[in-house]
């Protein structure tokens, strides 16, 4: 052996710069950790501990002109879960189901979300009852990722009566978050489905806030743990539409529950829409958060139709509303005057090609002018009125009148009306190139049947034209600056001439004289549209419309009523309307002497 | 007490091994501050306890003189094989300070310790016994055929366990009391080659690189030509095993050798316990998170924070500055052992001296080493610092030798001391 003195202190010293130089490089690992790469593993440290737990932001609330609420928050509750995994989750929701009373959807959904997004909490219930909270509040110890909130909780005050615009939010379904996660959108989200809450959902969503809480290795939080400080959610700014809330109660009111029907109520001048109605109504209340499949059930099941708005879905035939359409076109090519009367009086009937074209009145109304003829409603006053236009021309009328076209309502839902696109190409199509003549349809068309739909919103955009200047507004629910386009061009005398003729169907003689309101002088135009539907007895069913406008010296409300699948008449539908703008211009007055008074 | 006997205790040891016990005991007890309270929780009384018998039997030892010590390394070393071969034919147990080994000796449902631990120390003094007792110094491998037969019996037995963290301490001290002994470093390379040729072995390219370095040396060196030949054909032998070896190995020892590669592939199964120990221990920064209050460990990001881990509860509670301190207490101790080891009356101390250091140094290389992902992962704990009663015994019983043979050596910087 070798252990001679000089040896060992050689080998001392290599040990020694050995030893040294591992420690060395130890530490410079520990420095390049912990020093040089600090900030990336406290950020992972971070992440480790930290869970962002979103928090749910008021939706911004929907008022009417008045201010008066149409849609606003209350405090509700939330359950969300911190799972770590699906047997977790499965797991917790399986002891849940004894404390909560789950159902079996409510576990299934529970899973499906947690699947659709793992880093958000998954969301058990979305509005958990009060009671449901203090019987989970007792067991927390045993649920430590659990995570009780308190979730703003959507709600419309006047329920039914809104139910026609306002629509409703509920969860984010697959679809539409394939559509909107590049806005930000996430899984179990509440966003609005229908009308308003729709239409102006990036508005009304406000800005998610972020609770941040600490978990450990295993999920579970920690009670009062170290945590950043919160984000608090932004409630959305509110949205000032021009509903009047009155009105649409009034509305709501007047339909109760037996009558079907769409009311659509706007100032001419400017396109605010004052009541947007559609009767059965619906509750959105009803629908927030998922609707139960009793209530949908039985929605479904009406045969009246409560899920489909009748006021910007429902296309019905026109009827004689749209004479007034005939007309301008015939006054805007120079073909009448307002006192025009037509070659063949009126004796019941019309006879063109092989057949007699009846005439609502079977005795007939003799010879009338134009303004005679607006008044009694006499079809074969259009008849002729048509041909002279000829078929082309009526088409092309119609559609630079916008028949053809969205109104540009701000809701979601609405239909585009039908109505012939060209001539003949659309008829060719539609019935092969010998399968029409224009004769036939020119009759058909200038009475507003035919292939002539419109929805009740389009009928009310057409009469804001004729109460105003020939402009027609777009209507606007939400409010704004108004947007109106010259559409008829006919003179300003001619407009009055023919709000005059209107002003005759509520006065002795007209098609709704018995609708008429003492004081308030109305204009409008009753129509009497064929369904091709009967009663059981065989009467025949029709859509009973009223186009009206008040006061008729200068309009200040159009409004536009419609009740499908009736044995009366449009001087039904009048009834209605006439009622509705006595409301209207009634409260309208008091307001005026409260404001100046 | 009135004795009037007088020994030397070397204070620099005794104080450095002190200073790191209640660095550890401190540490243990931070270990076991979790936010949801486990059996950790408690594990520091253990610890003290242990830490009091070590120093007990430190206390014991260093009365025994080193010549007792010679004597009896024969019968100890014995007694060490037949408890690890009794651990192989089923006195053992599952368990262990790292989760997938075992390595304790139970009787009765009790477990009684770690042979394994003891074995380091056993295995220490045989070899200075078999090295001390050349009177030239190996110029040759036959000549080493004692000293691998000591090391190489219980690593074979350990490694059969299971336990290929342990095995590399045995290497770690093979090799360092060879060289310490005076072989020479090529002899040290040469022995050491099939080792390296079978890590090698899986890329040719880089084993055709080593091989033609080690022929150089075979050429320089000139062993006999029988060894030459036999190292030669060792080393091809081993690269052409290494890929089939590899491929037999079990799934967790490849994982973990792949997941100190790149711990990134595998987050939340093999590389977890890498991933969070560096997490904690880079989020520790300068000044650390404050004692008691990490978040990895307090929330049970990082496992086995207690035992193997527990380095990383030093760098994530007292960063760098916990971390520095701690190594610069390792060091202090390290070159005071090697300058007992420099100067120990005899051989065979001397040996004993720098055996145990080798044993302390692998563990702390390898261990502190994983926790920063320089090392694979490996189940060896760090002496002083992590909980386990055979082990810290076991430092201890080191400690009392080595203040023996310190006592004995030739004037250590220590004065002389009443007790």
């Amino acid at each position: 052996m070798s252990f001679h003195p000089n040896d060992v202190v050689r080998r001392g010293r290599a040990a020694s710069v050995i030893v040294c130089g591992v420690l060395v490089f130890l530490l410079s690992a520990f420095f390049r950790a912990q020093v040089v790469r600090n900030e990336q593993w406290s950020l992972q440290s971070e992440e480790n501990r930290l869970r962002q737990i979103p928090t749910a932001a008021p939706r911004g609330p929907i008022l009417d002109r008045n201010n008066k609420p149409i849609a606003e928050n209350v405090i509700g509750y939330s359950v969300t879960l911190l799972a770590q995994n699906e047997d977790t989750l499965r797991a917790t929701l399986t002891r849940l189901r004894q404390t909560l009373n789950l159902t079996n959807k409510q576990y299934e959904d529970a899973i499906k979300r947690f699947r659709r997004d793992r880093t958000r909490p998954t969301v058990i219930l979305a509005d958990a009852s009060f009671d449901a909270v203090s019987v989970l509040e007792e067991h927390r110890l045993e649920y430590p990722s659990l995570i009780i909130q308190s979730a703003p909780k959507r709600i419309y005050p006047d329920g039914e009566a809104v139910g026609s615009f306002v629509g409703y939010v509920s969860e984010i379904s697959d679809a539409e978050l394939a559509n909107m996660s590049s806005a930000g959108y996430k899984a179990g989200q509440l966003v609005g489905k229908q009308g308003l809450e729709k239409q102006y959902e990036k508005e009304l969503r406000g800005r998610e806030g972020v609770q941040f809480v600490e978990v450990d290795a295993r999920n579970r939080i920690v009670p009062n743990g170290r945590t950043r400080e919160d984000i608090t959610p932004q409630q959305g700014p509110p949205l000032y539409t021009n509903i009047d809330i009155d009105l649409q109660e009034y509305i709501h009111g007047l339909f109760g529950d037996s009558t079907a029907g769409a009311v659509v109520a706007m100032i001419p001048t400017t396109g605010e829409v004052l009541a947007i109605y559609s009767s059965p109504a619906i509750d959105p209340n009803r629908f927030v958060g998922g609707v139960s499949s009793a209530y949908y059930d039985s929605l479904n099941n009406d045969p009246r139709h409560p899920l489909y708005n009748k006021a910007v879905q429902g296309q019905y035939a026109p009827g004689s509303t749209f004479k007034l359409a005939t007309a301008v076109i015939g006054l805007e090519d120079g073909l009448i005057t307002i006192d025009s009367h037509m070659p063949d009086a009126c004796n019941g009937y019309y006879y063109f090609g092989n057949r007699a074209w009846k005439c609502w009145k079977k005795e007939g109304h003799g010879s009338l002018s134009l303004a005679g003829a607006i008044t009694q409603s006499c079809d074969v006053y259009f008849y002729q009125l048509g041909q002279k236009i000829g078929l082309s021309r009526l088409v092309a009328g119609g559609i630079l009148l916008g028949f053809d076209k969205r109104t540009g309502i701000d809701l979601p839902e609405e239909k585009r009306p039908l109505f012939p696109t060209s001539v003949p190409e659309y008829f060719n199509q539609k019935y092969g190139a010998r399968g029409w003549t224009a004769g036939s349809h020119e009759l058909n068309m200038s009475i507003g049947q035919g292939d002539n739909a419109q929805t009740v919103v389009s009928m009310a955009k057409f009469y804001s034209a004729l109460a105003t200047d020939g402009s027609e507004p777009t209507p606007q629910i939400k409010h704004g600056p108004p947007q109106r386009t010259k559409v008829m061009n006919i003179s300003p005398d001619q407009l009055v001439e023919l709000r005059q003729a209107m002003m005759g169907v509520l006065a002795a003689g007209g098609t709704a004289a018995a609708s008429a309101i003492k004081g308030v002088n109305i204009a409008g135009k009753t129509g009497t549209a064929q369904t091709m539907r009967y009663t059981k007895e065989g009467k025949p069913l029709y859509y009973a419309w009223f186009a009206g406008m008040a006061p008729a010296e200068d309009p200040k409300i159009v409004v536009v009523v419609m009740i499908p699948d009736v044995t009366f008449e449009g001087s039904g539908s009048a009834h209605f309307a006439t009622k509705i703008i006595e409301h209207y211009l009634h409260a309208q007055a008091n307001n005026t002497i409260l404001n100046t008074g | 007490m009135a004795t009037t006997r007088r020994i030397n205790v070397d204070l620099p040891l005794v104080i450095s091994a002190l200073l790191l016990s209640a660095y550890g005991l401190a540490m243990v007890y931070s270990a076991g501050q979790t936010d949801v309270k486990t059996a950790v929780a408690g594990v520091y009384k253990s610890q003290a306890v242990w830490i009091v018998l070590g120093i007990g039997a430190a206390f014991a030892v260093s009365r025994a003189s080193v010549r007792l010590i010679e004597w009896m390394t024969v019968p100890l070393y014995g007694f060490t094989i037949l408890l690890l071969t009794a651990l192989l034919v089923g006195l053992g147990s599952g368990g262990g300070s790292a989760a997938s080994t075992a390595g304790w000796l139970t009787i009765g449902g009790h477990r009684l310790g770690q042979p394994a631990e003891f074995a380091k120390l056993t295995v220490v003094l045989m070899l200075a016994r078999v090295l001390s007792q050349n009177r030239v110094t190996p110029r040759s491998m036959i000549e080493l055929w004692k000293p691998m037969v000591v090391a190489g019996l219980p690593l074979l037995l350990i490694m059969a366990q299971g336990d290929l963290g342990t095995s590399i301490v045995f290497v770690g001290i093979f090799f360092a009391m060879l060289f310490w002994a005076g072989v020479s470093w090529q002899l040290l390379v040469l022995l050491g080659s099939p080792v390296i040729s079978l890590m090698l072995g899986f890329d040719a390219r880089i084993w055709g690189a080593w091989f033609l370095l080690l022929l150089a040396l075979v050429l320089w060196y000139k062993p006999f030509l029988g060894e030459g030949l036999f190292v030669v054909v060792a080393n091809v032998m081993m690269g052409i095993l290494g890929p089939p070896l590899w491929e037999h190995m079990k799934p967790y020892r490849q994982a973990r050798l792949l997941v100190f590669l790149n711990p990134s592939i595998d987050p939340r199964g093999s590389g977890y316990h890498v991933i969070q120990s560096q997490v904690a221990i880079g989020s520790g920064g300068w000044l650390g998170r404050g004692y008691l209050n990490g978040p990895q460990k307090r929330l049970a990001f990082l496992p086995e924070q207690y035992t193997d881990f527990i380095f990383a509860v030093i760098g994530e509670e007292l960063g760098f500055i916990g971390v520095t301190v701690a190594l610069a207490l390792f060091l202090f101790l390290f070159l005071r052992v090697i300058r007992i080891a420099e100067r120990a009356n005899d051989s065979f101390s001397s040996l004993v001296a720098f055996g145990l250091l080798a044993s302390w140094f692998t563990h702390v290389l390898e261990n502190i080493g994983m926790t920063v992902n320089v090392m694979p992962v490996t189940g060896i704990p760090l002496p002083f610092f992590s909980y386990g009663g055979s082990f810290m015994l076991a430092c201890w019983l080191a400690i009392g030798v080595l203040a023996r043979v310190s006592s004995e050596g030739r004037g250590g910087k220590s004065g002389p001391l009443r007790v």
